[in-house]
């Protein structure tokens, strides 16, 4: 694990597969550097980079950009090390090959969890570190001179006793004969160029002028494009169809049945929408066409009455519960959520006799390729993908559904297809974030402090549901930001229920801790209020054993003036997390107009990431999940009726937009830790923050998301 | 056969008259840079000019531009140069990039019709444009931006 993939091991099994395309750079595109990488002059002494003998620096990026910056990010990190120009190095996205290019850490060829940093870091440095050290060796030997004595800077070898210089380029052919250095030095962190300091996106060029190709945006010649009309009902079947109408429509070249329904294939995705229109399918819904978002509350109350399984249990919290103090009970409900990526699931594959090819805007080109070489019963390393830019991921785009759609029809039609998915494909065939229900109880005692909390939570498991964790285990994903809550409470039980009704479940941008975030964090505050406490003082007293929570709270209350007055009606609220490796606290600015209306005016936030690689990256991706929680805290529901989803486009599915914009302020605080992630981090405190906040506006407790406005009407 | 100019070209396209604009940019023409993103003109990823006003292509039939002169994002400027896409650039709005076309095309809608648009003005033009990624605060500070480089401010 870990450990560098050797020059040799490289030219065994490596680059030869095909780099992918390049995307970031108006240089060359597609496999040409692949085929350089094993001729003479160029140096590549892994496969996370390559020089050539022009001094041009390629770096390979195996994190799909899908809006989370990693082709700027991946970069900086190696050309940091290398003590390469960041300005002039090219970045290809490399192919599915997890041999080469897994994540060290989950060994897989499939990101999400905010992992792209945090994950690579340490392999990235010292990819680019043994490349410098071989350069600088490389140089040494040229002159004749101890490699002590030699420097590296700026893409170039320097001997100050003597002023010469070679660069890059010059050093390829000498550099490639050298062994690969297995524990280079890294550099010291106050050596860094680009690591920690605010560097603007690297792929800005190609997104503001239409030119970055996603996976809608796939040519491939012969290329036709189809839709598939899938059953509205979860796991239904079909029972026949009649496609005399379809294949008459002008266009329409096939209409073949595929795992997933029925596909009409045609020159053009508007035509092959007029087939579908003319289609006619008998379905056989199957036992899913019973379940309904009325059924699953009924089912998930039912049982919250029942014990679960105990996720963590410190002091005895039944026995002080029982004691015959004031109990203070609460339930919080959450909404099953779809992910509504911008662009729309979509791939594209050709899938040939001896070799099959897919671009996808995936998640998982691990997963991919595996998917295609299950379908066609070819070998994986007869499957090339290339992973094209992602128009939004947030975890949507790491499962396989839509790789099946493509590979299944090309492989029926015998020719090239894109198969693209309507926006209400999208809404009505997703994998939701889980709907739950979660029962709270607590005492405090005569100091007001929690003196027994009691949480059981209803709701399916993601992990379970996937295959990815036992059945009859505690899903990790499920009590993520639960268990392991930050507050000093002595007599502590969890409990997690497992109540799967069959919902197609996903991983939604900050997965577990999305929902508990807010059910934790609102349910701090109404056990502040219900002691009379300031809810900030409050949580700052309970976190003496989680003290860089404390930290970003404090730096978020202190930025937004805690406390401080506000103009009449605004009202301010505050929550604190810790997920995928970070820390953050929220306060919210807050009115509540009379018809009910919320608005959030301001979002102060305070993130403590460890190492900060792009400071600039961090306050995007900060205002991107807030803008990602406060769509879900206002508007954000999916619904089921008889096994289908009741929503399906913006109209009865809205995003949040540019007028209900908040003002959102981010500041980092620099922990000097190892680097959490940041995609994720920015969700779970949002909609606790702006519900504390519309509490302390209005005394209306918001225990279900999302918010009802009619609940906060005035006369 | 129906004629249009798109980005200064003439063109003689053979799609049927209720096809979307959209279909016949990205398809027929092969312009990928306008993208479909709710079929139904909610979200404004597709928009485009026609006759320098922003639509949705999505849901404008071809038969409604027979004639017309149609500005997509390829054709908004040589190099990319637009004080809009100057301004996307130094404020650094995109992330995952897709719905960035449409929201171009309609900031520089607006500031065509608005050289110094408002905030107010900003939440009118651009309320109809989606953004998942949250870029929202920078397209809002880009607008202004963009307003001064257009005026020749540094």
């Amino acid at each position: 694990m870990n450990a560098l993939i050797t020059r040799r091991a490289l030219l065994r099994g490596g680059l030869a597969v095909g780099a992918g395309l390049t995307v970031g750079f108006p240089v060359a595109r597609g496999a040409r550097g692949a085929a350089l990488a094993q001729t003479a002059g160029v140096f590549a002494p892994n496969q996370w980079l390559r020089i050539d003998r022009d001094g041009v620096v390629t770096i390979v990026n195996s994190v799909p950009e899908m809006g989370q910056g990693s082709l700027t990010t991946t970069s900086m990190i190696i050309a940091d090390e290398l003590d390469a120009i960041l300005d002039q190095v090219r970045v290809e996205q490399a192919p599915a090959n997890p041999a080469l290019y897994k994540n060290p850490v989950t060994g897989t060829q499939s990101y999400g969890g905010s992992r792209g940093v945090r994950d690579h870091l340490a392999m990235w440095r010292k990819a680019a570190a043994a490349a410098r050290e071989m350069l600088a060796q490389a140089a040494a030997d040229e002159w004749g001179v101890p490699v002590e004595s030699v420097e590296t800077e700026q893409g170039a070898v320097v001997h100050r006793p003597s002023g010469r210089r070679l660069l890059y380029g010059q050093l390829v052919d000498r550099a490639q004969q050298l062994p690969v250095p297995q524990n280079p030095a890294l550099k010291s962190p106050d050596k860094f160029r680009y690591i920690g300091k605010p560097v603007k996106r690297r792929d800005t060029p190609e997104k503001i002028t239409g030119r970055g190709i996603y996976g809608t945006d796939v040519q491939v010649p012969g290329m036709l494009v189809a839709s598939i009309e899938r059953c509205p009902v979860f796991g239904g079947k079909v029972k026949s169809f009649d496609a005399t109408a379809a294949t008459r429509v002008k266009g329409v070249k096939h209409v073949v049945q595929v795992s997933n329904g029925i596909a009409v294939v045609a020159d053009g995705f508007w035509t092959a929408l007029q087939g579908r229109r003319a289609l006619r399918v008998t379905w056989d819904e199957g036992p899913m066409a019973q379940v309904s978002s009325t059924m699953i509350t009924r089912e998930y109350e039912a049982a919250a009455k029942q014990p679960g399984q105990v996720a963590r249990n410190d002091g005895d919290a039944e026995k002080v519960l029982a004691a015959g103090g004031r109990v203070h009970e609460a339930v919080y409900q959450v909404p099953f959520l779809e992910h509504a990526c911008m662009e729309p699931m979509n791939a594209t594959a050709q899938v040939m006799p001896d070799a099959c090819v897919v671009w996808a805007p995936t998640q998982n080109p691990g997963g991919t390729q595996a998917t295609a070489a299950r379908l066609t019963g070819l070998p994986p390393e007869k499957v090339t993908v290339h992973t094209t830019l992602l128009g939004g991921g947030f975890g949507r785009r790491g499962e396989q559904d839509f790789i099946v759609d493509a590979v299944e029809t090309s492989k029926a039609v015998g020719a090239p297809v894109k198969v693209m998915w309507t926006r209400e494909d999208d809404i009505t065939h997703g994998f939701y974030r889980p709907a739950t229900y979660n029962l709270f109880r607590a005492t405090l005692d005569a100091r007001g402090v929690p003196a027994a909390w009691f949480t059981r939570m209803v709701g399916p498991g993601i992990l379970i549901q996937k295959g990815r964790a036992q059945a009859g285990t505690i899903d990790a994903a499920a009590v993520e930001a639960v268990r392991n809550m930050p507050y000093d409470v002595p007599n502590l039980r969890i409990e997690w229920t497992n109540k799967d009704l069959g919902i197609p479940l996903g991983f939604w941008r900050s997965v577990g801790p999305s929902q508990n975030g807010f059910i934790i964090e609102s349910f701090i505050d109404e056990l502040a209020h219900l002691a009379g406490k300031d809810p900030y003082e409050y949580r700052r007293a309970l976190l003496g054993k989680s003290p860089r929570h404390k930290a970003v709270l404090e730096l978020a209350a202190t930025r937004a003036n805690w406390g401080a007055p506000l103009p009449t009606g605004h009202t301010r609220g505050i929550a604190v997390a810790f997920s995928y490796g970070s820390y953050v606290a929220h306060v919210a600015e807050v009115s509540v107009a009379r018809d009910g209306a919320v608005r959030t005016h301001r979002l102060v936030a305070a993130i403590d990431a460890g190492l900060a690689v792009n400071p600039e990256n961090v306050k995007a991706q900060m205002e991107g999940g807030a803008v990602y929680a406060l769509t879900a805290a206002l508007y954000g529901r999916i619904t089921i009726d008889r096994g289908r989803v009741q929503q399906s486009n913006f109209h009865d599915y809205p995003m949040l937009r540019i007028n209900e914009m908040p003002v959102v302020e981010v500041h980092i605080l620099d922990s000097g830790e190892a680097p959490g992630g940041l995609g994720e981090p920015g969700v779970p405190t949002v909609a606790p923050a702006v519900c504390n906040a519309i509490y302390a506006a209005t005394g209306r407790r918001i225990r279900t998301l999302p918010i009802n406005r009619d609940e906060l009407k005035r006369a | 056969m129906i004629s249009l100019t798109v980005n200064g070209k003439l063109h003689q396209v053979d799609v049927p008259p209720e096809m979307p604009l959209l279909w016949a940019i990205r398809e027929t023409l092969g312009l990928t840079g306008t993208k479909y993103g709710c079929g139904m003109a909610l979200c404004g990823a597709c928009t485009v000019h026609l006759n320098g006003d922003p639509v949705r292509a999505c849901v404008t039939p071809m038969s409604a531009v027979a004639g017309k002169s149609v500005t997509t994002i390829e054709g908004l400027s040589d190099k990319g140069d637009h004080p809009v896409q100057r301004a996307w650039t130094e404020v650094d709005v995109p992330q995952c990039g897709y719905c960035q076309p449409g929201q171009i095309m309609s900031a520089a809608a607006l500031l065509a019709a608005k050289p110094s648009p408002t905030d107010a003005d900003i939440d009118d033009a651009m309320s109809g444009n989606i953004c998942r990624c949250g870029t929202y605060q920078r397209i809002r500070a880009a607008i202004h931006r963009a307003a001064a480089l257009k005026k020749g401010g540094a």
